[in-house]
């Protein structure tokens, strides 16, 4: 087989009738920053929690790191790192301890695991927060200690669910910047996100999952390019005038989206598409141009937006 | 040499463990001596002024000794496998992030027993001092009688968390102690004999490993005959044990790795 670290076929998760992950297939290769882009119930995490080998897949098949995770489970994970979705640290314990315990159940030494928690406290700027209880940290902070304890092993491989929602403009871009260092050591990674700028900043490949299933599959540039036109104007409409337009942009463009309170029209001219729209008398609130991005690729690639 | 799976839970737990040990000690030995004060000296001068409830000449300190040991070394295992469980497994998740590790759900319900069983053990080792120092028992006598007391706490353990893991939320707990565990250590022969029982409750109480416990320690610690033969005793408490830790791993599986 080929130099792919993960290998999935046909790859289903059913929870009960339910199916939350619908027969994928994709490729994760050495040394590449591979992302799973999807809204809520995409079924990202579950895709992440088979590939971790804490949930048991239904159908297809699945290699990871050439072992099979429903039988070598313990070898698999011992080269696994995990970010799950929820940190599920102990809060009652301080950082040390819960980056102790948990490097404790990959049986390191004593006096290496006590180097190693000093070395990943620094890496995500914990220092001085390493004897604090994990109850007394903010939630980005809380985020970092578990970063820091999916990399207690050194893995092969690191797994990140959604590593920074629920974390502000500035806690993201430290987490970005530190994930940014290990893709340059050469660590494999896996991240799923909603957010298409942490996307776009960090994987070198992604696939784009809705409702189970896989609808696109590329470079970030390599999906914009394909899927939408390099330019978007934007167009921010007062309260219920957009209603009254009555299907015109759509008839006068032929790559428009219609949201609830703005039109997204794709063009490769936005001057002279901004001069079309005058001269049609349409007075829209706002105009906005920008250049095309995932959001935009999920956009046309299921009519809906990623965060709602 | 790389540590066993379940001995690695075992470990973490003690790294806890290290945050409250002074406190646990502390109450370790606290318990039988206000236990003992309580019910074995204080209680005991009324019971022994009007009647013998053991064999002759053993008096109610002697007695109620041994039983207090299993019912404490009963209710520490319970405890065990109660609302610590249900944290971990809904509250904090914390076993989520153990399972993530190279441990499996096996090893962790092994290792949560092993853990549980450590844990009666100290509780029992406390106790045993204790007995030694108010004279009930010789060391060899009170260490004998530790045996069954950490079976049973073992047992209870695996149990209980065999009872929490299929639990959604933690009502049922308190009523599980309200009417298993209070009840077992009042009724099962821990502060009287069973016989004072109504007859039809008898075989109730025979049916609860308090009571084997209790009457392995009894024979061991003051050598009283039991009621039942050792060997069914010994046999029940190992099988308490053994079916407990089962019936603990199915349900964490379906829970936990879903
Ligand atoms: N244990 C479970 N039992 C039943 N259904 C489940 C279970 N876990 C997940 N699901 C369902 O599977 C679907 C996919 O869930 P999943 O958590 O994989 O989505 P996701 O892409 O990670 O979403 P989010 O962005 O919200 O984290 C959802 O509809 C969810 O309700
Ligand atoms: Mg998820």
């Amino acid at each position: 087989m080929s130099d792919a670290l993960i290998q999935a076929t046909g790859l289903t998760k059913r929870f009960d009738d339910f199916v939350a992950v619908d027969g994928i297939d994709f490729e994760v290769r050495q040394g590449e920053t591979f992302g799973f882009l999807g809204p809520n119930g995409a079924g990202k995490t579950s895709t992440m929690r088979m590939i971790s080998a804490v949930s048991p897949i239904t159908e297809g098949s699945l290699s990871v790191l050439g072992l099979n995770p429903a039988t070598e489970g313990p070898r698999l994970r011992a080269r696994l790192g995990i970010v799950p979705q929820e940190n599920n640290l102990d809060e009652e314990l301080t950082v040390r301890d819960n980056l102790y315990m948990y490097g404790r159940y990959f049986d390191i030494p004593k006096s290496e695991l006590n180097d190693r928690i000093k070395e990943l406290v620094e890496f995500v700027q914990l220092t001085e927060k390493i004897d604090a209880k994990v109850d007394a940290l903010s939630g980005g902070m809380k985020r970092r200690v578990t970063i820091a304890r999916g990399l207690i092993n050194n893995p092969d491989l690191y797994i990140l669910d959604e590593p920074t929602t629920g974390l502000d403009p500035q806690a993201r871009h430290v987490l970005w910047d530190r994930l940014y260092r290990l893709k340059q050591r050469g660590i494999t990674l896996i991240i799923t996100t909603h957010y298409m700028d942490e996307a776009e900043q960090l994987c070198d490949r992604l696939v784009v999952m809705d409702k189970g299933k896989i609808v696109a599959e590329g470079s970030p540039q390599h999906l914009i390019e394909i899927y939408t036109p390099r330019d978007v104007v934007e167009l921010r409409f007062p309260i219920g005038v957009l209603e009254t337009l009555n299907g015109k942009i759509e008839e006068l463009f032929d790559r428009t989206e219609i949201l609830a309170d703005r039109a997204l029209i794709y063009t490769d001219d936005a001057e002279r598409m901004m001069a079309t729209v005058h001269e049609h008398g349409m007075e829209p609130e706002t105009v906005l141009a920008r250049r095309s991005t995932l959001e935009d690729v999920f956009l046309r690639l299921t009519g809906r937006t990623l965060v709602d | 040499m790389t540590t066993p799976l379940s001995v690695r839970v075992v470990e973490a737990e003690l790294r806890t463990y290290r945050r409250t040990w002074r406190g646990s000690v502390f109450t370790g030995f606290l318990n039988p001596i206000l236990y003992l004060l309580a019910m074995g000296v204080g209680l005991g001068t009324l019971v022994d002024e009007n009647l013998s409830v053991g064999a002759d000449g053993i008096s109610y300190l002697a007695f109620i000794a041994p039983g207090l040991l299993v019912a404490t070394a009963m209710q520490t295992g319970a405890g065990e496998g109660a609302w610590k469980v249900m944290a971990a497994v809904k509250w904090r998740q914390t076993w989520h992030a153990t399972l993530a590790t190279p441990v499996g759900v096996g090893s962790l319900a092994l290792g949560q027993i092993y853990w549980s069983t450590l844990r009666v053990a100290m509780v029992s080792a406390s106790f045993a001092v204790v007995m030694v120092l108010f004279g009930v028992a010789s060391p060899p006598e009170a260490l004998g009688a530790m045996v069954p007391a950490i079976l049973v706490g073992a047992g209870m353990a695996a149990v209980t968390t065999a009872f929490t893991v299929r639990l959604q939320t933690d009502a049922p707990l308190a009523m599980y102690f309200r009417f298993v565990v209070i009840p077992m250590f009042l009724f099962s022969g821990v502060l009287f004999p069973i016989t004072q029982l109504p007859a039809w409750l008898q075989p109730v109480a025979q049916a609860t490993p308090v009571f084997h416990g209790v009457e392995l320690a009894r024979m061991i610690a003051l050598g009283i005959t039991p009621s039942v033969s050792p060997w069914i005793s010994w046999f029940y408490l190992a099988a308490v044990l053994v079916v407990g830790t089962v019936l603990v791993i199915a349900p964490l599986r379906r829970r936990l790795t879903p």
